[in-house]
């Protein structure tokens, strides 16, 4: 599904925030990487879609190299990539509906979408969309007035109307209290796994990563330290990625 | 916590929208025909104007600088015009300002100096212009009386609402101390409102600036005496000459009034307004006109 | 007051660096020299200055009584027309700026030499006054209320241009990272990213451009661009000085119900 091969990169020359990683995505699953603080994990996930710029490696997805394309071509391999944010990044005065729409910005000419001509698949699609991610009879309230929870709620939705071939997550709980994370963590899973979509997240949170992914990649120094199922992620790994020991204690 | 998924039933418009943004456009859009109808602005006006336009820009360039004696003596008096009443602004705005705050001064005295304020904001710097002219006779005396009213206008309405919003706590504290009524004002207010002066002040620096190169039309010196006789002679070049003039000198006060405010709200050094280039901090400040 | 002494800390109570005093010092120097200079070299006669309260006083006897019969024939319509070319004006002024000031901002557009040149517009735009756009346009469309609109059209471009350009600058990142993450086409990013964002700003914007506009739109008749300045300009030349005052009340009134109608609007969208 995703390919990654030799990916680097450096925000400074010389000092490189990625050296050369090697990963395969299959096309299912849930994939967490962990790791600490600066160790590149954002990094990692914002060079696939190409928010940031890698520095060299290939990147293929869908028959494609993402790290060559541009313009039209990028855009379009955008449409298939679902990304979830820490900051949830919906557009505060619209409303939710709006908001689901966004989804499908890639797929609707820009003339239509501003008259806010979509497709009538799309809306009722969107309207399933919000009863599956709990927030049915929220369509036509504003972003701004939502909790950071229910935010969530619609940014996954978001993603998910772009009908994407793999779903980018990038520390999706980080700004949100350890109840309403586990119940967004849940709900991400379970709307992944029952669409087929393979999920790459960012985590920051080593528990909610051991339990809800099938796969556990440990990122330490810019590079794979550990790939692979959580059970296998002992205490010994991790202080190998994490370095020290109190953090353990919690 | 899902509701049983549900068909979506025909009349169940996703984009409920408020009617009146609509209305809104709608009403502008037949205002703008209609006014249109009333200036008599048509489209063959247009197109005539933009041929003459191709004609008199052509007359206006290459810009020529043959007299420019003239254009630097009236740059200078423009200049001239710009620091005296700005001075003479501030001196005379600051106390206006301070007396008509309702948070310090009782309502008999801060409604006269606000109504004061008021009028001195309304007419516009030219008018004023004229009117100094019959007073005090043509020349720079006029354009900076003009700009010296429009200015207390400006600095004095800003002064005020800044002092309004200063918090009262840190006045009372340094009252506390049994401090003297002038050493109130310069440890507990000023300090608050500083920064915002600075500000304003430099803003009306540039605007006296550009308004001064414009009072002259009406007589009042500086530039825009220049200028005006230049287009009443047809002289479009030295227009253009004057024009790029004006452009350069105004720029240079913005400039000058970036670097004052770096130096004095952000503590900057020669050095750093080198460094940093002119693009230094953005002010908040909304500009009057 | 005095800073809180520790071993081995300067104890000297310094408000400002050296280097900080220099540069304060600077300017102080420089408006202190401008304001010395500019008082010796201009060119005042104290005659006139004497002659003031004089002139005066008979300026406001000649003013009174206002000539109110006057208002209904000449000066209500051209207080009418000053109303649309404000309007028109600032209509024109708001389409204008917005494709300026898009070009201005450099989290919009990273060309430097593009958003260098849309500043560049911008500046010159405020600095060439409003009467001097007019004269331009006058010269251009000959008398009348297109060249009043047009001048305050291009005088507001770079009011509005600027603010808009700020705006857009100032707005938040995250929701336009995600727009681009879903493959949205510019446009789309721009109408349903910044647009949404900048939009309370843009209108407050537009409200304020228009009443400054109103009180510039009177003045531009005195150079023939149409307007109740044309009213004064002739009642000046024939020296009536009634009427003249008369107009004067008119543009301080239309003044302030503009200023009044805007406070209003703006209560309402807060």
């Amino acid at each position: 599904m995703l390919t990654l091969r030799h990916l680097s990169k450096s925000y400074v020359p010389g000092k490189p925030v990625l050296q050369d990683i090697d990963l395969d995505i299959a096309a299912r699953g849930i994939t967490a990487v962990i790791g600490p603080s600066g160790t590149g994990k954002s990094t990692l996930i914002r060079c696939i879609n190409r928010l940031v710029e890698p520095t060299a490696g290939e990147i293929l997805f869908d028959g494609a190299d993402l790290a060559r394309l541009s313009g039209a071509a990028l855009r379009h391999a955008r449409r298939h990539i679902g990304m979830v944010f820490q900051e949830y990044n919906l557009v505060e005065r619209l409303t939710v509906m709006e908001n689901l729409l966004c989804g499908r910005l890639g797929y609707v000419g820009a003339w239509k979408a501003w008259r806010r001509k979509f497709p009538p698949e799309d809306i009722r699609r969107a309207f399933e969309l919000l009863d599956v991610v709990g927030l049915a009879g929220f369509a036509h309230r504003r972003a701004d007035a939502l909790s950071g929870g229910q935010r969530q709620r619609v940014g996954i939705a978001r993603a998910v109307m772009q009908e994407p071939k793999l779903l980018l997550a990038d520390e999706p709980t980080s700004s949100l209290d350890p109840k309403t994370s586990v119940e967004i963590m849940q709900l991400l899973a379970d709307v992944a796994r029952s669409r087929g979509i393979p999920v790459l997240i960012n985590m920051h949170a080593v528990a909610l990563g051991k339990r809800f992914a099938d796969r556990i990649v440990g990122m330490s120094g810019g590079r794979i330290v550990f790939d692979g199922p959580p059970a296998n992620l002992s205490d010994d790994v991790l202080k190998q990625i994490y370095g020290g020991e109190d953090w353990l204690d919690e | 916590m899902s509701s049983p998924i549900r068909a979506l039933p025909p009349a169940d418009d996703p984009f409920p929208r408020a009617w009146w943004p609509r209305v809104t456009m709608v009403l502008v859009a037949v205002y703008v025909v209609y006014a249109c109808a009333q200036l008599d602005v048509s489209w063959e006006r247009v197109q005539t104007g933009l041929a003459n336009a191709a004609h008199f820009f052509g007359r206006l360039f290459p810009p020529n600088f043959t007299r420019w004696e003239l254009l630097l003596k009236g740059l200078l008096e423009s200049l001239q015009i710009a620091v005296l009443a700005s001075t003479l602004g501030i001196a005379l705005a600051l106390p206006l300002g301070l007396l008509g705050a309702r948070n310090l001064m009782p309502a008999w005295v801060s409604w006269p100096a606000r109504a004061i304020v008021v009028v001195a904001r309304s007419l516009h710097p030219v008018i004023v212009a004229i009117l100094f002219v019959k007073a005090v006779g043509f020349g720079a005396l006029a354009g900076i009386l003009a700009l010296t009213v429009a200015s207390v206008g400006f600095i004095g309405k800003l002064f005020t609402e800044a002092i309004e919003e200063i918090s009262l706590k840190q006045v009372e504290a340094v009252r506390a101390t049994g401090a003297p009524f002038f050493s109130v004002l310069g440890y507990g207010v000023l300090p608050q409102v500083f920064s915002r002066f600075i500000g304003f002040a430099t803003y009306q620096l540039d605007s006296n600036l550009r308004n001064s190169t414009m009072v002259g039309i009406v007589g009042a010196g500086g530039i825009g005496g220049t200028l005006f006789a230049a287009f009443q002679r047809f002289d479009y070049d030295f227009v253009c000459a004057i024009l790029i003039a004006i452009i350069s000198l105004i720029m240079l006060g913005e400039l000058f009034a970036t670097a004052v405010r770096a130096i004095f709200i952000g503590n900057a050094t020669l050095a750093d307004l080198f460094r940093r280039g002119a693009g230094g901090r953005r002010d908040r400040l909304v500009e009057d006109d | 007051m005095s800073a809180a002494s520790l071993a081995g800390i300067d104890r000297e109570w310094r408000r400002f660096t050296p280097a900080q005093r220099v540069a304060r010092f600077a300017v102080y120097f420089v408006i202190v020299a401008a304001i010395v200079a500019a008082a010796q070299t201009i060119e005042i006669i104290p005659e006139f200055l004497a002659d003031a309260p004089e002139q005066v006083a008979d300026l406001l006897s000649r003013m009174w009584p206002v000539d109110w019969g006057d208002y209904a024939d000449d000066v209500h319509g051209a207080l009418v027309e000053t109303l649309h070319i404000a309007s028109l004006g600032t209509l024109l002024a708001l389409v204008m700026a917005v494709p300026v000031g898009i070009l201005a901002a450099h989290n919009l557009v990273r060309s430097t030499p593009l958003n260098l040149f849309a500043k560049l517009i911008l500046v010159s735009s405020r600095s060439v006054n409003s009467l001097v756009w007019a004269l331009l346009f006058v010269g251009i469309f000959g008398p009348g209320a297109l060249a009043g609109t047009l001048a305050i059209a291009f005088r507001s471009i770079g009011f509005v241009g600027k603010l808009v350009g700020e705006a857009l600058e100032e707005a938040q990142p995250g929701p336009i990272e995600a727009l681009t993450a879903t493959g949205a086409p510019w446009r789309s990013i721009l109408l349903y990213g910044y647009w949404p964002q900048v939009k309370p700003a843009f209108w407050s914007i537009a409200l304020f451009r228009w009443d400054i506009n109103v009180r510039e739109s009177a003045v531009l008749g005195l150079v023939g661009a149409g307007g109740i300045g044309m009213a004064l300009d002739a009642a000046l030349n024939l020296f009536q000085w009634p009427k003249v005052a008369l107009i004067l009340i008119a543009i301080l009134a239309i003044v302030i119900v503009a200023e009044v109608v805007v406070t209003q609007i703006r209560k309402r969208m807060i």
